[in-house]
């Protein structure tokens, strides 16, 4: 077995092949933040279940993987990748292939003229200057692993800035798609939305495998949500069963700003979650959703954490899991309410069903309130598939598998009803479909 | 004969609470099952329904000639048993058409028939309302959750007009109910029956059965049929309650 501090090194050792391809970077501002993340990276070590933000999640199998860079992405055809469009959506449409932003595939013409929409690569070479305001800002690469790895191999992913006033009503779907061939491959998604004044965006974050080939993916969003903006999130993953997905997003939200993830996972080998959102003023509202579905010896793992810097502001917090097989859930959501985020609203619940003997949940809610006149409320559960429910359903003529279905589709709508977009509800409706009616 | 009840033993949790019963119903009759609180009534509603928690450990129940005992619940409700709960469940994200839609489907599958579609089931849907005088809103809310005790038990009949079962078993439909509710339930199941089908209704109160007139009553008590008569034994049985029942049959005391 590899060693951690040998996996460490290794992805020291690949930089400096890395940065020899970089041809003419080298001397550029983003560069130097590579230089000094790679330098961090070294410094750090990969938790262990003695972290107490991992303390249920056991990331060796994912140390025992030598992953690669990707040098270039696979052929990928246009038929291979309507596969993962929402049958018919009107959007414009980023496409990444092992972490490389594909033109061809991608159509973003309707919104070019309004927004600036570009792969960060792009942006990150033109020296654009919401990067330079903005990039790497709301993440720290001195103290979590994974963002410096992600800052130290920077390479693509989606860059996105919505002006003052503008309103986006068309999805923005990206979708990430992964394969590795001779070599297990690793892809460093990195996105950065920045939405300005009076805005409005829907975008969803897709991540999909073409295969059920070994590879890992470590993205890492970051999004501004600008006063009285508005900004729709929706991760999607439905990756190889055998990949690992290490994902952070953090947003942090203007005055009356509104921000709402609604994240969907089928989960990898390894799947880690850290959403953040954070209320840099008063008056903004935050909804994070969670649904996630796993079985055999997946591992899936969402820490969110928000953080009531400010007064006057609501969050509003589901998570559901359905778990079935060996598979392992853990559930981890902090609200922190500040000394001076005075009429501060927090709900948070999580919900689990078991559907196997074996299936394993860790859930742990975190309040923790710093001020006094506060309206708080957290909750976690988890069973199994309610016995008098299915009995009732088997009494009116509908048989066992199909009684289940309802159910589990009942327990998951609750999160999926809150997805703005029907062609995604129905996308989300189908997978649940699939995957419980076998 | 619709149903055949013989010797039929049947316990919980190692439990014995149906000590022998034996009954048989046929088409066109209403049956009432009488008795005190733990007689077993409710546990023999459940056993016919097929509830897996109890334990037949004797007997046999045969239904249209078809060995009952040995289908699965969603089988039995096919060939047309039909249970209205005593405590309907609340089931939160599953519509009430919803539900109904998959029932009626998987029923006309099971009998060879060709599914509705979705203009032909609410058309079908519309005119079983009326019967129990259900708000259309109730349609698309979730299954009992919310509904006051009286629109559960209206929901539980209203579903048994759109089933259209061979034989219904209501067990306690009546308890909780006011006047009224009781007359639309009442009402709505005497609308449906024909000389085709079979109640069973189950209570404890005789209240019910001067809206539903029973061809036969019989008394359970420690879970065994200890009397059977016409609908004249509800009215003595309301007269001189439970106790009468104890001094006429001494051994089941």
């Amino acid at each position: 077995m590899i060693q951690k501090n040998e996996i460490n090194e290794w992805y020291v050792s690949i930089f400096d092949d890395f940065e020899r391809n970089l041809n003419g970077e080298s001397k550029s501002p983003i560069h130097q933040l590579r230089k000094k993340a790679i330098n961090d990276f070294s410094q750090l070590n990969f938790p262990t279940n003695k972290d107490e933000e991992w303390r249920f999640t056991n990331i060796s199998p994912l140390l025992k993987h030598k992953f690669n860079l990707a040098i270039n992405a696979p052929y990928v055809d246009k038929e291979e990748v309507d596969r993962f469009r929402f049958n018919g959506m009107q959007c414009s449409f980023m496409v990444f292939v092992n972490g490389f932003f594909s033109e061809e595939l991608s159509n973003i013409n309707s919104i070019k003229d309004k927004i600036t929409i570009k792969s960060i690569s792009t942006a990150i070479k033109e020296n654009n200057i919401q990067i330079q305001k903005h990039f790497n800002k709301y993440v720290d690469s001195s103290a979590q692993i994974f963002t410096a790895l992600s800052t130290a191999y920077i390479m693509d992913g989606a860059f996105i800035y919505v002006p003052e006033n503008i309103i986006i009503e068309e999805p923005i779907h990206i979708l990430f798609l992964s394969s590795s061939k001779e070599d297990k491959i690793l892809s460093h998604p990195r996105n950065l939305v920045i939405t300005e004044k009076n805005s409005q965006l829907l975008i969803i974050e897709h991540y999909a495998g073409l295969d059920n080939s070994t590879y890992f993916t470590n993205a890492v969003t970051e999004i501004s949500v600008g006063e009285n903006a508005v900004v729709h999130h929706t991760k999607i993953q439905e990756e190889s069963k055998s990949s690992f997905h290490i994902a952070r997003m953090e947003t942090v939200q203007g005055r009356n700003s509104c921000f709402t993830s609604n994240m969907i996972s089928l989960g990898g080998e390894i799947t880690r979650n850290d959403f953040n959102t954070r209320f840099n003023s008063t008056g903004g509202e935050s909804e994070l959703n969670g649904l996630f579905l796993i079985d055999n010896s997946q591992l899936f793992d969402a820490h969110t954490l928000i953080d009531h810097a400010s007064p006057n502001c609501n969050s509003h917090e589901l998570y559901r899991g359905i778990l079935d097989g060996k598979s392992r859930g853990v559930f981890n959501g902090k609200v922190i309410v500040r000394r001076d985020a005075q009429k501060t609203n927090a709900f948070q619940e999580n919900n689990n069903i078991i559907l196997s003997d074996e299936a394993l949940v860790d859930t742990k809610p975190q309040l923790e309130i710093f001020a006094d006149d506060v309206k708080c409320s957290h909750g976690a559960t988890v069973g199994q598939l309610d016995n008098e429910a299915l009995f009732y359903l088997k009494s009116r003529g509908i048989g066992e598998e199909k009684s289940r279905d309802i159910l589990i589709h009942a327990f998951a709508s609750d999160v999926v009803r809150r997805i703005k977009i029907d062609k995604i509800k129905d996308h989300i409706e189908n997978i649940l479909t699939e995957k419980f009616n076998n | 004969m619709l149903l055949e009840i013989k010797d039929l033993h049947a316990s919980i949790e190692g439990k014995e609470i149906l000590k022998g019963i034996n009954l048989s119903v046929n088409e066109g009759e209403i049956h009432a099952i009488m008795g005190p609180n733990g007689s077993g009534k409710s546990t023999l509603a459940q056993v016919l329904a097929g509830r897996e928690e109890y334990k037949v450990t004797k007997g046999e129940v045969f239904f249209k000639g078809k060995n009952l005992l040995d289908l699965a619940p969603e089988d039995r409700a096919r060939e047309g048993i039909f249970l209205a709960f005593q405590y309907p469940v609340e089931i939160p994200g599953v519509s009430n058409t919803n539900m109904l839609k998959t029932a009626v489907n998987e029923i006309r599958k099971y009998r060879g028939e060709e599914e509705y579609d979705a203009m032909e089931f609410l058309q079908m849907i519309k005119s079983k309302m009326k019967l129990v005088e259900l708000e259309q809103a109730l349609l698309s809310r979730a299954v009992n959750e919310g509904y006051s005790g009286g629109e559960k038990k209206r929901n539980e009949i209203f579903q048994m007009a759109v089933l259209e079962p061979k034989l219904a078993i209501l067990d306690e439909t009546d308890s909780g109910l006011d006047i009224d509710a009781l007359r639309i339930v009442a009402n709505g199941v005497n609308m449906l029956k024909s000389p085709d089908n079979a109640t069973i209704v189950v209570t404890h109160y005789q209240r019910l059965l001067n809206y539903i007139v029973p061809d036969f009553v019989h008394v359970l008590y420690k879970g065994r049929i200890v009397k059977s008569g016409g609908k004249e034994l509800a009215l003595e049985l309301e007269e001189k309650g439970y106790d009468f029942i104890k001094d006429d049959s001494g051994v089941f005391v």
